[in-house]
């Protein structure tokens, strides 16, 4: 027995190994179902395409990342950004920042009333965001195409009250989806919300009025700092599954609205690119954290500067 | 009561103000037509048990609530519906109510920032205050980086640093333990002094308020039932509620013999005499309440000259003092409270059968 070994040091090299065993199931579903797909995407994003679909393992080729950035004239085999791709990124990173916006601005009126009511009322309230989790999104979008749809109820009721003489063509435009994803989307951003809204201490707002601050003062400076977690929370909750939604610009934006989810499932479909979608979906993947570490960064500085 | 001074000299005047929560009828009314005023740069504090409506006089004051009726002048302006942000009066919380994402200046400056003051002059009101408070060391610390006093100073700093015309104190020392609450005391005091701003303080300590206040106010019910300087609501209590919430009180039930002024010849239990001091429209017949301060009667001897004869049946000794509790043949027990020094030597024991002689002038006759 070495001098390191006394029975205390013991102790904590078992209790150390115990934690890893009890939570070793939990790192294998990350490492098998998380880690491991992500891997085979790099791996497949470097390989040649397959003639029907799949990949030609072990042969190299960077074409499905050039195929990200650039098309090839089928004549004249010109270079050009592929400024098709271009189009749907750019659509995407608008309609997910626009998403984000809206479901802020309706989240945070929403979440502010639910942290408001009486403790009781506050669990019915939040039992009632919920709601719409109990039907399939699938479900729930065709719904939303029932009424957006040019004879559905909004453009219904506006011909029959005159307000337009003809249906305004909603469906398949990117309003469409718009409309869609915050819908969809929007109790991602109350529940976070409401969770930081809870824990104020609303003795802080009384002691803002006290301090001459009128309302929107001690909303700009008292509330928003001290809820920005969850504000920031909502966000990102948000904006990851906008970024790449799949069935909601499918359904309500139609074949040529796409948006970067539509466009990976079209090159593992009818595209026949397997290396072309697997880089789509890691430079998706970047963007996010990208864009993920620019907010947090961005967001943390100007709420806290006295952290240093 | 003492008289009110005339409108000019007062900082706040209440008159008829009451407060029902939940609507009327059969809401809970918190005040009852309260009138009081509250003298430019004096400490008055609002004293009673939870529940008493002090604390609702006090948001009432602040802006937090608005009355269901009467009138609340500020220097004879009437702010009771204005919004709190716009009544020069800060408040100190009980829960001090730091905002927590900010600094310890910036928390002092945020008053001071929203009243649109210069950068300068923020600067310097913070580092006065700061220092007021003798808290330069903690300018840039979170709120949640300093201890429960510190806390304490620095809401008193942020309340101060707008210069309010009044500053109204929520029980601010009841999170304090017993002696950073005695410093505090002193410390209320001190500032009060240096910045001539009139304080309201509310308490349920009674100790706390005789202390500190230049007169209080004692509430029950919604109502106020005396206000007076601390010796004047201790010694000359208006009613039994009075007497029996501030400091210890023996009752006796008393019949009044004959009335001379302000005074009346009480006899109480055994059938001895006492004058007492009668409050000014009080009844002068019948029967009425004898309040007596434990530390204004002496056990003397049975036999010896006193108006009250009982048993001794319990001798408390707490140190500086010694509380005797007898039992009167014709009635309750009553206390009596000596002031002990080291060559005291006990002359009682319990069982002993003995008088009360009640000092001079320090019987108060209460109606029921």
């Amino acid at each position: 027995m070495s001098a390191s070994d006394t029975p205390a040091r013991i102790a904590q090299r078992q209790k150390t190994r115990n934690r890893w065993l009890l939570s070793s199931p939990a790192l294998l579903i990350v490492f098998v179902a998380a880690i491991g797909p992500l891997f085979v995407m790099l791996a497949y994003s470097f390989m040649a395409k397959g003639d029907y679909g799949g990949v030609k393992p072990w042969e190299f080729s960077t074409d499905g990342w050039f195929g990200v950035f650039f098309s090839r004239d089928i004549f004249d085999d010109t270079l050009t950004i592929a400024d098709a791709n271009v189009t749907i990124f750019l659509r995407s990173l608008r309609l997910s920042l626009l998403t984000t916006l809206i479901t802020l601005a309706i989240g945070f009126p929403t979440a502010f009333f639910i942290a408001t009511r009486p403790a009781r009322m506050r669990d019915v309230w939040v039992f009632l965001i919920t709601i719409p989790f109990w039907t399939n999104i699938l479900i729930r979008t065709f719904a939303m195409q029932e009424v957006i749809r040019n004879e559905g109820i909004i453009n219904t009721v506006l011909v029959a009250t005159g307000i337009t003489s003809e249906p305004v063509q909603i469906l398949y435009t990117d309003w469409a989806i718009l409309f869609g994803m915050t819908y969809v989307y929007l109790p991602l951003m109350v529940l976070p919300l409401y969770a930081s809204m809870e824990k104020l201490d609303f003795r802080l707002v009384e002691a803002g009025y006290d301090l001459y601050a009128n309302r929107i003062q001690v909303l700009r400076r008292i509330i928003i700092p001290i809820v920005k977690p969850g504000m920031i929370a909502g966000s990102i909750l948000v904006f990851i599954p906008s970024l790449g939604a799949y069935v909601t610009p499918r359904v309500l934006g139609g074949g040529k609205n796409m948006m970067l989810g539509n466009l990976i499932e079209l090159q593992f479909g009818a595209g026949r690119n397997w290396p072309l979608g697997a880089a789509i979906s890691i430079t998706l993947m970047v963007l996010v954290m990208v864009a993920l570490l620019v907010y947090v960064r961005y967001a943390g500085r100007s709420g806290g500067q006295h952290h240093g | 009561m003492t008289d009110l001074p005339s409108t000019q000299e007062l900082a706040i005047d209440v008159s008829g103000v009451s407060k029902v929560f939940g609507g009327e009828p059969g809401g809970f009314r918190a005040l009852d037509n309260i009138s009081v005023g509250i003298r430019n740069n004096e400490f008055f504090t609002l004293l009673g048990p939870s529940g008493c409506g002090k604390t609702t006089l006090l948001r009432l004051i602040a802006g937090f609530e608005y009355p269901t009726s009467g009138k609340i002048l500020l220097h004879g302006e009437d702010i009771g519906l204005l919004p709190p942000y716009k009544r020069p009066v800060n408040t100190v919380f009980q829960s001090y109510a730091l905002f927590p994402h900010l600094t310890v200046a910036q928390n002092i400056a945020f008053g001071l920032e929203m009243l649109g003051r210069p950068a300068a002059e923020v600067r310097d009101t913070v580092d006065r205050m700061l220092a007021l408070v003798k808290m330069e060391p903690m300018r840039d610390r979170l709120t949640n980086q300093i201890s429960g006093g510190q806390q304490q100073r620095v809401a008193l700093a942020r309340a101060l640093a707008p210069s309010p015309k009044v500053l109204l104190l929520d029980e601010p020392l009841s999170a304090l333990d017993y002696k950073l609450r005695k410093e505090m005391q002193i410390e209320l005091k001190r500032l009060q002094n240096e910045t001539g701003i009139t304080f309201i303080f509310v308490t349920h300590d009674q100790e706390e308020a005789l202390t500190m206040s230049d007169r209080i106010a004692v509430m029950s019910a919604g109502l106020i039932r005396q206000v007076g300087t601390p010796s004047e609501i201790y010694d000359r209590p208006a009613d039994r509620f009075v007497a029996d919430f501030i400091g210890e009180t023996n009752f006796l039930s008393a019949e009044i013999d004959s009335v001379l002024e302000d005074h009346a010849i009480l006899r109480l239990p055994g059938g001895g005499l006492e004058k007492a001091f009668l409050p000014k429209g009080a009844k002068t017949s019948g029967k009425v309440t004898a309040a007596i301060r434990p530390e204004h009667a002496d056990l003397v001897p049975e036999g010896a000259d006193g108006g009250l004869r009982g048993t001794l049946s319990n001798i408390i000794y707490s140190g500086s003092s010694t509380h005797y509790h007898v039992r009167l043949h014709d009635g309750p027990d009553f206390v009596v409270r000596t002031q002990n020094s080291p060559d005291n030597k006990l002359e009682f024991s319990v069982g002993q059968a003995v008088g009360v002689r009640v000092h001079d002038r320090c019987v108060q006759a209460l109606e029921d």
